[in-house]
């Protein structure tokens, strides 16, 4: 009997026919677009050429196969598994598979210990992530191969989903750098998110297989994943249908004829069981109703053709888009332009520029301002005179168009960005998290694996009578969500009115955090291209229960903010034009090159474009040394607390000892304990050796043995720290546990979180050298809160390999405490020096609240010495936690760090210069209590709150998005 | 405080709205509290609006067991037909130090959000937090819970024994469910606690359901550990159980009592690790003492009946994860988790789901932390780890399960063919 495997993926379908000997009689492979039942009918119709009337067996395999062996009545075998039959059946002497499919990652060990892995459900790195990335490319997906082969280097991309990606090859992108490079980066993101994500410890080593559909159609992608692994992996024949064929290889007992499973499929489905929500218009007329109400709100628009004068150029080089308006004296509207920026948005405005002004020879340019991702790209590509942060622009169009809004939301290509305004004042700044992007080009991302354009599915939303309730979350979330509800029942129409609807809640709940939409404000402007969807629109006024102003060049604020900028600059300082005129342009030359800087040892990959021979614009600095010299701060520690806590440790060296080295590694509770274990164990004779400072090598050199992959990084880091002391050849690590951290009496308890209580116990149990013993490592249990009893604690804890009495290790304990009080009241001391610096330079002062081991360089990627950049001196939590007293607060205060975090906002809302930026690293769950108290503490006092989300990114695009609208709305409220 | 006060007064003609996370234990327990004067009402409100709520008034970034229970009992409060002026609203607090402990002070902010600070929020925790004047436990009610605990999980574990294999669909359950009500209107009567009532009531329950017609044959059995709400609620864990059986396995959940024999023993852990007072660790031992007696009246009765798979001891399941994790681990469910992973195995469940909501904290370190070293104990161990979430997909748990249950089967037909 012919047997059939049906392999029904994400994105794909395979169908593989055995005859009685196991030989592949027939295989073919599709694109289903979701249309699940009929292109498996139609993939199984040509199979009735081989099997004729007899009855065949048929199994079902794949994520999407599951809900239809249901309804077919035909048997299931989960896909892993699936891979498994057949690779033991065809390739017996595999040791390991690495399968990559359109949202799956999977890997599995052979031999007596078998084990099968497939990605968690927060974890990009597969099919679809290299799609969304070959589109952010604008190329074809199998086009990364061919570009990968042409690299030269390679960048930092992080690997954790796609969104997270994105935000670093965007800027890469608009700073010019080759694709060849960034599709190699690409690739090489995927192979450490699989061995980050799914090794787990256990070594990919032996015959390793690779199979599926990216692993095949990109041979580069193989080449990475063979020099990540330091292996020679090989690609089978018929290495996309495993899974297909292992389902053909599944004893079944059931036979069935084609016809009839043909028959099956096309029977329409069943009742819907998917959870819906109330439809966008409940009739036509309130549809028409809706769309004159909006028709009305439009810019005045004036045919440049009959202009004569002075103009403004505005330009917002967006993430995905470049917008460009050109403005009258009186703000009316003369040109504009939208288009795909391509990578490429110089070429955009150069072609621009040249064609207004040949075109339209009685106008002149007089001034010319950009914003956006690429706004110094564009300003120093143009030499633009003028260029403002995004927030701000879009603030100056809002209030043009609805004088006295007081709330703005933008939805663009990748960011939401909402403020409240309040007086004239940006009061408060929302931007979106760079793990929860549901924006424009997510909408896109959806639309176009539907096989629709984005307009078309607009179109269909607003037809839609049972919306998907699709929640509010990341993109990886999402695409799962929807596969359920197709496979539920849904429509089309009602999955992307489900998926703007989704867009809205993910603005208001995520983004805003509102809880009672009526707060946000009672003149509500909303642009950015998204809302030119009317049924994004439509959802936002359904959840807000209010209308809202769109203006319907809705996508084209950011840059006629940009534009009226221009003009009351042009208008309050005249200057002369540096602008490039189209005669100008036509000699115009860019060049980009890239270096690594010489200027410290953090040897930032530099991206130099050189225009026109004497404009130059670096990026992918960490700082100002090189690139502007006059404003870099040579001594930072006085101005930048987290300078001189790095500093500070820093000073804490091995000194040789009689008692033989110790490792720590130093991360997590030591970027605070340092100085007592430090001085503990040298006071006791150790040559203490701590780990070197964290980077992205040392990550990755620890990142097989990573059991989650959703702690947060500086805990990843610890792998790295503990692999560095291994390799040093240190034989002894000292990392203790503790449930409870030092007690300030300033909290209901003093607890530590639990990965920082815990984390030595994954360690202990991960980390190859330290399971099987080849290094001593000492994870007891103890805490610095009790003084008296810590001593007999250590003593007991290291008498086993020691010799130490309790008199040698009470002073070595008081010698610690000293160390680590002196280290304190140093923090504090230098905190009054940096706030007197600050206020005699009348620099705004930013506590950057965070944890200890959040001035890592590595965790906070340079974010202190970037507030540095933009002139504001920064300082750390236990800088000034100690100026304010014991206060109850609305949580339950009983963490130790978080208490200081409490405190130094206390102390903030009483200065009128002091502001505060809270870092958050990304999967820390205890700061969604933090930090709704801090926001509410500091809101409480009229203080804007500003967050930081951080993560193994590197790129501080967001983030200076953020600082500059914090600092700039600092400035307005003067 | 931000929310009102639940004074004494209030006893009387309040509703107090207690969040469901086990069944039948909550249900039994309730009429403990009835028998004390208080009225009450166990919550199985569910539906998309709980979670609705819940993503609404609570910070998205916060656990799913947050979110779910505040978001069943701000649906209860707005749906469930209750007078909002005569409510109030129970919630735990473990105290530890992970963010459970800060449940009690979200719901009060939700409460806030939603102008409704004049509902009383009850701190339901062992360690006198947050007191409430008309809420007292007191030790005699403490009790009576611990029994109908005790009662809820032989009933659970007997019924999940049963229920796979009987011949006459539904009878485990209704024996779950007559035990329930029989047992309610004992304790309503203050009856059936201690001694010998409840040694002849767990005997009774024992012979009952033994004498269920069964038809055992080899299935494939699967242990669910995990974050305590997620383990247990079907609300939170997306009917787990139920899908297990469905797909024609028998499921082992860990006892509920386990949970609190372990967050009485930590203290005596604390006392070793970090000094402290012996008064704490000497009651706690003390009282520990006390409750594996009633622990080993329902072992033996389960015992006796010989037909059933009885759980370890819980002194017996904590050595089995000697040198694994260790003991100072007490956060969230702790090594506690790591041993009930162990003890399964040892039970003949060396399938397990390992839930946790997305982010969970603790389970970093005690689940996906320590499944390496089990698997590596144990070989026959097969253990999947499962997120939960709002948005967190049904399909791919499912799927992801399913790869977990495609190897046990492998497993099991080797076994049918060896033997």
């Amino acid at each position: 009997m012919i047997t059939i495997g049906l392999d029904i993926g994400s994105t794909t379908m395979k169908v593989v026919a055995l005859d009685g000997n196991g030989r592949i009689v027939h295989h073919a492979y599709q694109r289903h677009y979701s249309q699940i039942n009929e292109t498996a009918a139609s993939m199984l119709k040509p199979l009735g050429d081989v099997v004729g009337g007899e009855p065949v067996a048929i199994t079902l395999s794949g994520s999407a196969g599951m809900g239809l062996s249901q309804k077919l009545n035909l048997p299931f075998i989960q896909e892993v598994y699936a891979t498994r039959i057949a690779v033991t059946t065809f390739l017996p002497s595999t040791d390991v598979v690495i399968e990559l499919g359109g949202e799956d990652a999977k890997i599995l060990f052979f031999g007596s210990n078998m084990e099968v892995r497939m990605n968690g459900t927060c974890a990009g790195g597969t099919g679809s992530f290299i799609d969304q990335m070959a589109s952010l490319l604008n190329v074809d997906s199998s086009a990364i191969d061919s570009l990968a082969k042409k690299a030269t280097q390679r960048y930092s991309i992080a690997s954790r989903c796609g969104v997270f990606a994105k935000s670093d090859v965007q800027p890469l992108l608009n700073q010019g750098a080759a694709k060849s490079d960034i599709a190699l980066s690409i690739l090489h993101s995927v192979a450490n998110q699989t061995v980050a994500g799914l090794a787990q410890g256990r070594p990919i080593k032996g015959q390793v297989v690779y199979l599926g559909g990216p692993l095949t159609f990109l041979p580069s992608l193989r080449r990475v994943f063979d020099e990540v692994l330091e292996t020679e992996g090989t690609c089978p024949d018929h290495s996309l249908y495993f899974v297909a064929i292992g389902a053909a290889l599944y004893p079944s007992q059931r036979s069935i004829t084609l016809g009839d499973v043909v028959a099956r499929l096309m029977r329409p489905g069943g009742a819907k069981t998917f959870t819906s929500i109330a439809p966008l218009f409940a009739s036509r007329q309130e549809y028409e109703h809706f769309a004159a109400r909006h028709r009305r709100e439009a810019l005045i628009e004036c045919d440049p053709a009959s202009y004569v004068g002075e103009a403004f150029l505005g330009v917002d080089a967006g993430s995905t888009t470049v917008k460009a308006v050109v403005i009258g004296g009186e703000g009316e509207l003369l040109y504009s332009q939208y288009g795909d920026n391509n990578g490429n948005a110089v070429e955009f405005v150069s072609n621009l520029i040249t064609t207004f002004e040949t075109t339209y020879r009685d106008i002149t340019l007089a001034k010319a301002c950009s914003t956006g991702y690429g706004e110094l790209l564009i300003k120093s590509a143009f030499d633009f005179e003028y260029s403002i942060v995004e927030t701000m622009a879009h603030y100056l169009s809002a209030n043009a168009f609805l004088e006295g809004v007081d709330f703005i939301i933008d939805i663009g290509g990748q960011d939401i960005k909402c403020f409240k305004i309040a007086d004239g004042v940006i009061d408060d700044i929302f931007l979106n998290e760079a793990c929860s992007s549901g924006c424009g080009s997510f909408l896109q991302t959806f639309s176009n694996a539907l096989g629709y354009t984005p307009e078309e599915a607009a179109r269909l939303a607003l037809t839609a009578q049972n919306p998907v309730d699709l929640g509010s979350r990341c993109t990886v979330f999402m695409n799962s969500s929807v596969k359920q509800a197709q496979k539920d029942g849904a429509t089309v129409a009602d999955i992307f009115a489900g998926l703007a609807i989704s867009v809205v809640k993910n603005a208001l709940y995520k983004v805003i955090r509102s809880t009672d939409p009526a707060l946000l404000g009672s003149k509500i402007v909303v642009q950015g291209g998204t809302f030119l969807n009317d049924a994004v629109l439509r959802a936002f006024e359904m959840e807000l229960n209010a209308d809202v102003v769109r203006p319907a060049q809705a996508g084209l604020m950011g840059a006629y903010g940009c534009a009226l900028h221009a003009r009351s600059e042009h208008r309050r300082a005249p200057r002369q034009r540096t602008t490039l005129t189209a005669e100008e342009l036509k000699s115009f030359t860019h060049r980009s090159r890239t270096l690594h800087c010489k200027g410290c040892t953090n040897a930032c990959l530099l991206t130099i474009t050189t225009f026109d021979h004497d404009r130059r614009l670096v990026s992918g600095n960490k700082c100002d040394r090189i690139v502007d010299p006059a404003s870099f701060i040579n001594d930072p520690q006085t101005l930048n607390l987290y300078a001189f806590k790095q500093q500070y440790l820093a000073s804490f060296k091995a000194n040789k000892g009689k008692r033989g080295r110790i490792g720590l590694p130093f991360q997590l509770s030591f970027y605070e304990q340092l100085p007592f274990w430090h001085t503990l164990f040298s006071t006791l004779g150790f040559e203490v050796v701590t780990s070197p400072p964290s980077s992205w090598d040392l990550y990755l050199s620890g990142q097989s043995t990573i059991p989650s992959d959703t702690v947060c990084y500086p805990a990843k880091l610890m792998h790295g720290h503990i692999e560095a002391l291994v390799r040093e050849g240190i034989d002894t690590i000292f990392y203790p546990c503790s449930s409870y951290n030092i007690d300030e009496k300033k909290g209901d308890n003093h607890f530590n979180c639990p990965v920082v209580a815990y984390y030595p116990e994954v360690l202990k149990h991960n980390v190859p050298a330290l399971k099987d013993g080849s290094v001593r490592f000492i994870s007891d249990y103890l805490s610095l809160a009790s003084k008296g009893f810590l001593p007999k604690r250590l003593l007991k804890i290291l008498s086993p390999y020691y010799d130490i009495t309790l008199a040698e290790m009470r002073f070595a304990a008081s010698e610690g405490y000293e160390a680590l009080e002196a280290y304190q009241q140093a923090i504090r001391r230098q905190g009054e020096v940096v706030i007197a610096n600050a206020r005699m330079r009348g620099w705004p002062i930013i506590v950057l609240s965070g944890r200890p081991y959040h001035i890592d360089g590595e965790v906070n990627h340079g974010i202190d010495s970037l507030l540095l950049q933009y002139g504001a001196a920064v300082l750390s939590e236990d800088a000034v936690a100690h100026h304010t007293v014991k206060t109850k607060q609305q949580v339950l205060n009983q963490w130790t760090y978080h208490a200081r975090m409490y405190d130094a906002a206390r102390w903030v809302v009483l200065q009128e210069d002091a502001h505060l930026v809270q870092l958050i690293s990304f999967g820390c769950g205890l700061d969604a209590v933090t930090s709704d108290e801090i926001r509410d503490i500091l809101h409480h006092r009229g203080k804007i709150y500003t967050q930081i989300k951080i993560d193994e990114i590197a790129n501080l695009g967001a983030v200076k998005i953020r600082i500059r609208s914090l600092l700039a709305a600092l400035k307005e409220e003067g | 405080m931000m929310s009102a006060l639940f004074t004494k007064a209030m006893k009387k003609e309040y509703t107090l709205l207690i969040p469901n996370m086990v069944h039948p234990h909550f249900n039994l327990a309730k009429e403990v509290f009835v028998n004390h004067g208080y009225t009450v009402a166990i919550l199985e409100n569910r539906g998309p609006n709980v979670i609705r709520e819940g993503l609404r008034y609570v910070h998205n970034d916060i656990c799913y067991p947050a979110q779910l229970v505040i978001g069943q009992l701000i649906d209860a409060v707005k749906n469930g037909g209750y007078d909002r002026d005569k409510v109030a609203l129970v919630i735990s607090q473990t105290g530890g130090g992970c963010r459970a402990s800060n449940y009690y002070f979200l719901l009060q902010k939700a409460l806030k959000k939603c102008n409704m600070a004049h509902i009383p929020v009850i701190s339901l925790n062992l360690k006198g937090m947050e007191k409430s004047p008309g809420f007292t436990i007191t030790p005699f009610m403490l009790l009576q819970t611990y029994s109908a605990f005790v009662y809820g999980d032989t009933l659970m574990a007997l019924a999940n024994q049963t229920r796979p294999y009987e011949v006459h669909q539904g009878q485990a359950d209704a024996l779950v469910e007559k035990w329930t009500a029989y047992l309610g209107s004992r304790f309503a009567k203050n009856r059936g606690y201690i001694g010998w009532a409840m040694k002849r009531n767990l005997a009774a329950i024992c012979a009952e359901f033994a004498a269920i017609e069964v038809k055992r044959t080899a299935k494939i059995k699967v242990g669910i550990v995990g974050e305590i709400y997620m383990k247990y609620a079907p609300l939170g864990n997306n009917d787990l159980q139920a899908f297990l059986e469905e797909q024609g396995c028998e499921v082992c959940v860990p006892s509920v009592m386990g949970f609190f024999y372990y967050g009485l023993d930590n203290a005596a852990t604390d006392r070793t690790y970090y000094g402290g007072r012996w008064g704490i660790s000497l009651v706690t031992r003390f009282t520990l003492r006390q409750l594996y007696k009633v622990e080993r009246m329902a072992r033996e009765a389960m015992l006796k009946s010989g037909s059933f798979t009885v759980p370890m001891p819980y002194t017996e399941m904590k050595g089995l994860n000697r040198d694994l994790i260790d003991y100072g681990v007490k956060m969230g469910e702790g090594w506690l988790l790591t041993a009930e992973m162990l003890d399964l195995i040892h039970m003949g469940y060396p399938n397990i789901v390992c839930t946790q909501p997305f982010g969970c904290l603790p389970n970093h370190i005690c689940a996906k932390g320590m499944i390496r070293a089990v698997t590596e104990r144990e070989s026959e161990a097969n253990i999947v780890a499962i997120d939960y979430d709002p948005s967190a997909p049904r399909v791919n748990q499912e799927n992801r399960i399913k790869l977990m249950l495609a190897i046990a089967n492998e497993r099991l037909e080797g076994q049918n063919t060896d033997s």
